[in-house]
Order: structure tokens, then sequence, then C-alpha cells
């Protein structure tokens, strides 16, 4: 029988990382989920990754001058990394906090971008927003360097209320107004970069943030009510403080960690699906001065969570990701990342490059007739590859119960080690047939590794796993 | 539904990246186009001229070919009002005809259900190429997304065939059940077996295939062959699509030998099409459409050209009417729109066009509105 322990453990893995091999769920479940959930929100008590070996092997992984790269070194980062929460965290400010490849003077500016989530993602929410602000990456992205004083852009005052605080309305009010968008985008004239070192001769360099006073509109503002000679900070310090924020950072982390929520240009009329939970988590973000990590502690601690077993559609980065950990491949600098990163955009999911600055659509919306098959196709290839170290565990596991294997248990032996996998009564029958129907299943056989694997195949492409 | 044979089918080439215009049909009767292209021109003397006003890049001399037997219209100055240079906002904005909001819907979709909406079919729209573009997405519109015509399938990487008629067998019997539950799970299931239907259904096609015509070894060249080899399976098959690789049009740098590879391989892709669909006497229910998202700056950047907007587009078929329309944009400065070739027709009218002349259906909810339609149906 599955050991609740690890089959929580396993949850925890999928939704705080990118999932785990058994061994290390066996493991993490050893060390007590609580003083797990404690390691994951301390990603500085865990080594990072070595850098020197990923220089040498793949120079443009450290250069970073095209997509390419980076999105290589973030896959194996995620799959490697000792730290999962804070790579975790870092993808879910990626899809929230957008910036594009497709809109990004230097490719390396999106990498800086993204170790900022890495450090502060699980900081105050404040300090995030303002870090931000001062990012060149985004101040090109929502073109605030366009925006001047007596002449503003609003296009980073939308986005900043609209997407990356407080959303457009909340239990059908709105949040904010088409005057509020126009002070805050004049709160934040000055906010630029420096003048851009040209391309040509010497290829590109990164930008600086620089404040351009003379370039500030230093008139009085009035925003979300408040009246003065408002400045960036000060809209920052506003926004971090209305109710409105609260229930929208809630809203993301439940639908990131927990379970698929609508879209979220439905949240402005939507309730949650779960508005006690979305409470706790909006309490904890005012008690504790908009700390994101304890909003996760409260988080990964509640009943909610733990009990949302199977609740989210998986992402194509946990897909392909999840599935690499579960096998063990990739874990050195080798040829190949270049087609996980393709195998995640076929999927739908161009990292580093969301299709606009909304990000990419979740949950169900990830489930096309082109992606379900990508799915399927490259999470069954690896499960049925015998010669991948994780297979070869789960098949050394199965092995170890005993000289036979009902098909029930080869069945149920599958689905434990996969993660604590549960599958619909109708569907585990057609697997037991499936099983039963090549006869004994004998472990000492030369043909057993081979039904391990037949029968990991056909679990990956069932409905129920597709979800985490 | 099958399709009968004669029943309207539309073929649709995307030339992602932003295709140069104006070294594709080059007005070398403009200095104004010397002027602004110093270096990335084409001469004139090796222009194949249309009329006396412009003609086609030399490498398009398939193409050229097509266009003097009087099968290919050329679309002018095509694009929509506020143009957006981002490759992905743009291309968008064609595929959902959204240009103010963000779409979700795609007309093709939209499209495939007027022509099947209770998917009797699920092979009536077939994309050629990895995921799903967005002008074939429409909620409950199954279109299957072939990678690789003679590989396509689920669960293709099990190389033993009596293991993989056991697992797709018991993919079948899992998916099954599931139709009847939430939503999500119906969705899936759906999606699921209309995907595994389609693909036993398109693995016949190459079987059936046979022909003289030799394509290119690019991907666009094996795309199109599969869109013929589809076509002439007769599966009902209406609409089918396939994309030049990820932003190869998009000419920031070494244009003049990348343009001229690329129209090399496109213009020989698409004659091969034609020739293919003659030998097999079925040429006079195609129509193709080649289409990009913006087209480019008017002044080269030393090396190459940078995004910039109104494009041309291509219709090709036996049942259109060769020839020029719409209007070359000026090339003057004071006649540009932000710096750029102003279009002078939307490409809501050439989709318009296509859905009411050729597709025989109301175009209005499909494109939003009613846009002018073109002659050359």
């Amino acid at each position: 029988m599955a050991d609740e322990a690890k089959v929580l453990m396993a949850h925890l893995m999928r939704r705080a990382g990118f999932g785990a091999p058994y061994s290390e769920v066996e493991t993490r479940a050893a060390k007590g989920y609580e003083a797990t959930v404690e390691e994951l929100l301390h990603p500085e008590t865990q080594p990072e990754l070595d850098d020197d070996i990923m220089m040498r092997y793949k120079t443009e992984w450290v250069n970073k001058n095209g997509l390419e790269g980076q999105q290589e070194e973030w896959i194996f980062r995620m799959i490697n990394t000792k730290r999962p929460l804070e790579e975790k965290m870092a993808l879910f400010w990626h899809g929230i906090f957008c910036t594009g490849h497709a809109k990004c003077e230097h490719p390396r500016q999106q990498s800086l971008e993204i170790d900022m989530f890495r450090r502060t993602g699980m900081g105050k929410y404040e300090d995030l927003l303002m870090g931000l602000a001062y990012d060149p990456a985004m101040v090109f992205y929502l073109d605030n360097c366009m925006s001047h004083n007596g002449a503003i852009n609003e296009n980073w005052g939308r986005e900043l209320l609209e997407l990356f605080s407080m959303g457009v309305g909340k239990d059908g009010e709105l949040n904010y107004s088409e005057e509020d968008i126009k002070e805050a985008a004049r709160a934040f004239t000055g906010w630029t970069v420096a003048n851009a070192m040209p391309r040509y001769p010497y290829g590109r360099y990164l930008s600086t943030f620089v404040y351009d006073p003379k370039d500030h509109d230093d008139g009085q503002k009035t925003f979300l009510g408040e009246t003065g000679n408002l400045n960036g900070e000060d809209i920052i310090r506003i926004i971090a403080k209305q109710p409105a924020t609260a229930r929208f950072i809630a809203r993301h982390l439940y639908n990131y960690f927990v379970a698929d929520e609508p879209q979220v240009p439905a949240w402005q009329h939507t309730p949650p699906r779960d508005p006690a939970a979305i409470k706790m988590l909006e309490d904890e973000y005012f008690r504790s001065g908009t700390d994101i990590g304890a909003m996760l502690r409260v988080l990964f601690n509640s009943n909610f969570f733990k009990q949302a077993r199977f609740a989210k559609v998986k992402s194509p980065v946990e897909t392909v990701i999840g599935t690499t950990r579960l096998v063990k491949d990739f874990d050195f600098p080798k040829p190949g990342f270049n087609a996980l990163a393709l195998n995640i955009r076929y999927m739908g999911q161009d990292i580093l490059n969301p299709p606009t600055v909304e990000g990419w659509h979740t949950g169900k919306e990830w489930i096309d007739s082109g992606t379900l098959v990508e799915r399927i196709n490259f999470t069954a290839d690896y499960l049925a590859n015998t010669n991948l170290p994780g297979v070869q565990d789960i098949i050394a596991r199965l092995r170890a119960e005993g000289p036979t294997l009902t098909p029930e248990r080869l069945v149920d032996g599958c689905l434990e080690l996969l993660g604590g996998y549960q599958l619909a009564p109708e569907t585990r029958n057609e697997l037991v047939t499936l099983a039963r129907g090549e006869g004994e299943i004998q472990t000492g056989a030369e043909k057993f590794p081979q039904r391990v694997a037949q029968m990991l195949q056909s679990i990956v492409a069932t409905t129920e796993y597709i979800f985490a | 539904m099958a399709a009968n044979k004669k029943d309207p089918i539309l073929v649709v080439l995307q030339l992602s990246g932003g295709n140069d215009a104006l070294n594709t049909v080059i007005p070398y009767g403009n200095p104004l186009y010397f002027d602004n292209r110093p270096n990335v021109r084409i001469p004139e003397d090796q222009v194949l001229p249309l009329n006396k006003d412009v003609g086609f890049h030399p490498a398009m001399g398939p193409l050229k070919a097509l266009y003097d037997a009087g099968k290919v219209a050329v679309i002018q100055g095509i694009g929509y009002p506020k143009p957006s240079r981002s490759h992905f906002r743009s291309m968008d904005i064609w595929h959902t005809c959204e240009p103010d909001k963000i779409g979700t819907e795609g007309w093709l979709g939209r499209t495939l259900h007027e022509i099947d909406p209770q998917k009797d079919n699920v092979l009536t729209g077939v994309n050629f190429g990895r995921g799903l573009p967005r002008a074939l997405s429409a909620p409950g519109v199954p279109v299957a997304s072939v990678g690789n015509l003679e590989s396509y399938g689920v669960l293709t990487g099990i190389e033993i065939e009596e293991q993989r008629t056991k697992a797709l067998d018991t993919f079948a019997r899992t998916y099954t059940p599931m139709l009847g539950k939430d939503q999500v799970l119906s969705y899936f299931a759906q999606t699921g077996l209309d995907a595994l239907k389609g693909a036993d259904i398109l693995s016949t096609a190459p079987a059936k295939y046979a022909s003289t015509v030799k394509y290119g070894d690019d991907t666009v060249g094996g795309y199109m062959r599969n869109i013929v080899q589809t076509h002439l399976a007769d599966f009902g098959t209406r609409i089918l699509y396939t994309t030049a690789p990820y932003n190869s049009f998009d000419t920031h740098a070494g244009e003049l030998a990348n343009h001229t590879r690329l129209w090399t391989q496109t213009s020989k892709a698409v004659a091969d099409f034609y020739a293919d669909l003659k030998e097999h006497n079925a040429t006079d229910n195609v129509v193709l459409l080649v289409f990009t998202e913006f087209g480019r700056r008017v002044h080269d950047n030393g090396s190459g050209t940078d995004h910039g907007s109104g494009g041309h587009a291509f219709v090709i078929g036996d049942a259109v009417k060769g020839g020029l329309y719409g209007q070359y944009p000026s090339l003057e400065a004071g006649k540009l729109l932000e710096g750029d070739l102003h279009f002078n027709n939307d490409f809501r009218g050439l989709y318009a066009t296509l859905l009411e002349k050729w597709m025989k259906m109301d175009s209005k909810p499909i494109v939003g509105g009613t846009f002018e339609q073109l002659d050359f149906l």
C-alpha cells in the first residue's frame, strides 16, 4: 500500500518544484514534511549549481547572447537545482511580470531579471515590485523609457496595475481608474535606461537603469485617493497596501501552486473557487508585511494545499522537466538541451518568450489537439527508455518486491513509483487487463524491463497523468 | 461528413518573420527604391518584370511562370490600422482578426466550425508543423497538427508494431469513459480520441500517393508535399495549413543571401505543389494563400531590413484571376505610415474574399465585420 507520507511528499515536490524521482521522495519524506517546507523556503541553505561545469561545456549558457542558450541554461537549472522552490518561483514571477525575448535589446538582460526573481522572489512583494521598476528589461519592454515629462507613455503604468499588482477588478468592482493609470505613469517619468551603446561593431551591451530627474514630472498627483508629489516608489507603496493587491497575489499563488483557476481576465467578476484559502493567504500578506515566503509557508502547510491532489494541469515546463527528473536524465551539460526547449515550446510554452505581457494561458488551455499529442509522445518515449537511470530504478524496485508480481501490483507499483498517481477505476482496470494479457509477470525474466516500460508508457498516456 | 472532391479547398502557407515586400515585388521603376536600398537592393537587370513598374525577385522564377500563366494574384500593400511591428502581436492579429485586443479564436478555427459544426470529420482541418497556430484554434474544433506525416501519431515512439497496437487500444479504452465526466476531463478525452482517430486516418495517406514531382528537401517543400498527399487521399480535409520555419523571413542582417535562399525554396515549393496537383488533375478546387505578418522598413539598415508594415500577400490557383491587386504603397516620405509603407487594403478584406467567393460562407462573423473585398476570384 502506498505510504501516505511519501504520496504527500511527491505532491509537494511536484508543486513546489518540478517533481522528484522516488528515491528523492523517500529521502525527503524521512526528513519530514514541515522540515522540507522550511528547506524549500530557505534556498540559501542549499548549494548553488556549479557554474564552472556549465561554462566549460556550454559557453553560450554563460554568454547568453541568444534565446537558445538562455532557455537551455534555465532548463539545466530547473532539472538540477538543489533549490527547487527558488527556481519554481522564478518561473512563477516570469509568468506574471512578463518580458519577452521578442522585445529585448540584449537577451542577457532577461537572464538578469530572472536572477532577480530567484534572489528576491520569496522576499517582500513591495521590494520585488521596486526591483521590477528598476529592471532595464522591463523598462524597455513596457516602454517606460519612452514616457516623458509632459508626454507620458501609459504602458508600464497600465500593466503595473492590471497585470502585476491589483488586477482590473475584485468582487465585481473596479480597482482603479484610467486617471490612476495616467497618474502612475506621470509618477514613473524619469525612470529610464541610459543611452544604449550601439550594437556595431562590438556587439550588444547590457542596459543600465538611470533616474533622470529632468524628465520626471514632479507635479502634484492623486493616485488611489492619495495626493502629493508622488514618485514611483510612492506608487508602489500605495499599491502594496491595497486589499486588491493581496487578493490578486493570493489568487496567483493559489492558481500556480494549489489548483487551476479560470484565466486572469475572469478574476474581476469570478470569485475564487476556495474563498477561505484565499483569505488565509491575504491575511498572511498583511500580517507579514507583504512577505511572499510567509504566504508560501501558510500555503504549503495548509490542508487546502495538501488535499489538492491532481488539481492542476501540468504546464509544458512541468511536463518536460518533471519527466527528465523522474528518469534522471540531463544531469550534465550534454547535447540535447535545445531539443528539450523546443519540446516545451511545441507544447505551448516558449520560456523567456511569452506571447504577450499577459503571459501564458494555463490549466485546461495548455491542451489542444496539437499539444496533447506532443505531451503524450514525449513523456511516453522517456518513461519507456529502459536505458535511463530513473527507469532502471523503477524496474529494480519492482523486481525487489519478489519473484513474481500480480498484474494489479505492476500497475499500482508503477503508479506509486511515478509519484503516487491515482487512476479512475475504469482506467486502472484497462491497465490491469493490459498487464494480464502478457502472461505471468516474472521479475527475473529477460522481458521484465520491457513489461515495466510498457506499463509506464500506458500510464503516462492517460488523461489522469495530465494532472499534477 | 466526407467532402465532395470538388468542395473548395483552402491551403495556407504562412511565411514567418515578416517577408521584405520591397525585395519580393520590386518597384524597379521607382528611383526611391534604389535611394532607400543602398545596400539591400536587387539590381534592375536582375528583376523578373511583371510590368514596367514592378517585378519579382530573381529567385522567384517558378512563381513567375505561374504568374505568367495567370494563376497568381499579388495583393499589394496589405495590412491593418495601427500596425504592430512585433512578430507575435502582428501574427496574432492576422490569425485572430483582432487588431485592438487579444483574441483567442482563429479565423480558420471559426471557418472549420462553420464547415463542420458537428465535428463529423476530425480531419476537416489539418496543420503541418509542431504545435497548433492560433489561426486554427477555436473552442471544440479538432485540428490535427502533424509534425511529420510519415510518422505522425500517438505513441509513435513505440517501435514494435504489436506493442503499439496494444498501447493505442488501451489508450482509446482509457479515454472513452472520461467523455461523460466533468468538463475538463471530457475535453481532454475528446481531444485525445480525435487525435487518435485523425492519426489513424492520416497514416494511410503516404501509401496512397504516387508522383513524379521532386520537392526540395527544405521544411516548406516537405510540408507542401504532405499537404498534397493529404488532399489527394480524399479524407474530406478542407483547410490545410503550414508555416515556414519560425521567423525564417526575419532578415535583419545578411538579407540579400538569406532572402534569395528563402524565395528559391518557397517558389519551388509553391510551383511543385501546383505541378503535383496538376499531375493528379486536382488543381481546379484548390486555392493557396501565402501571407506574412508585416513588410519591412523602406530604408535598409546596412545589411538587412528591420520590421515595417504594409506587405504583400499572394493567392494562387486555377480559380484565381492572376494579376496585381491593391496598390503598390508609395515610397515617398510624406506618404508613409509611421515611417513605413502605408497599407491600402485590410487583410480582413482578403480573408473575406476567400471566405465568401471561394469557401462560399458568410465572412462577417469570422473576420469580425465587413471589409472591402478584392476581385481576384
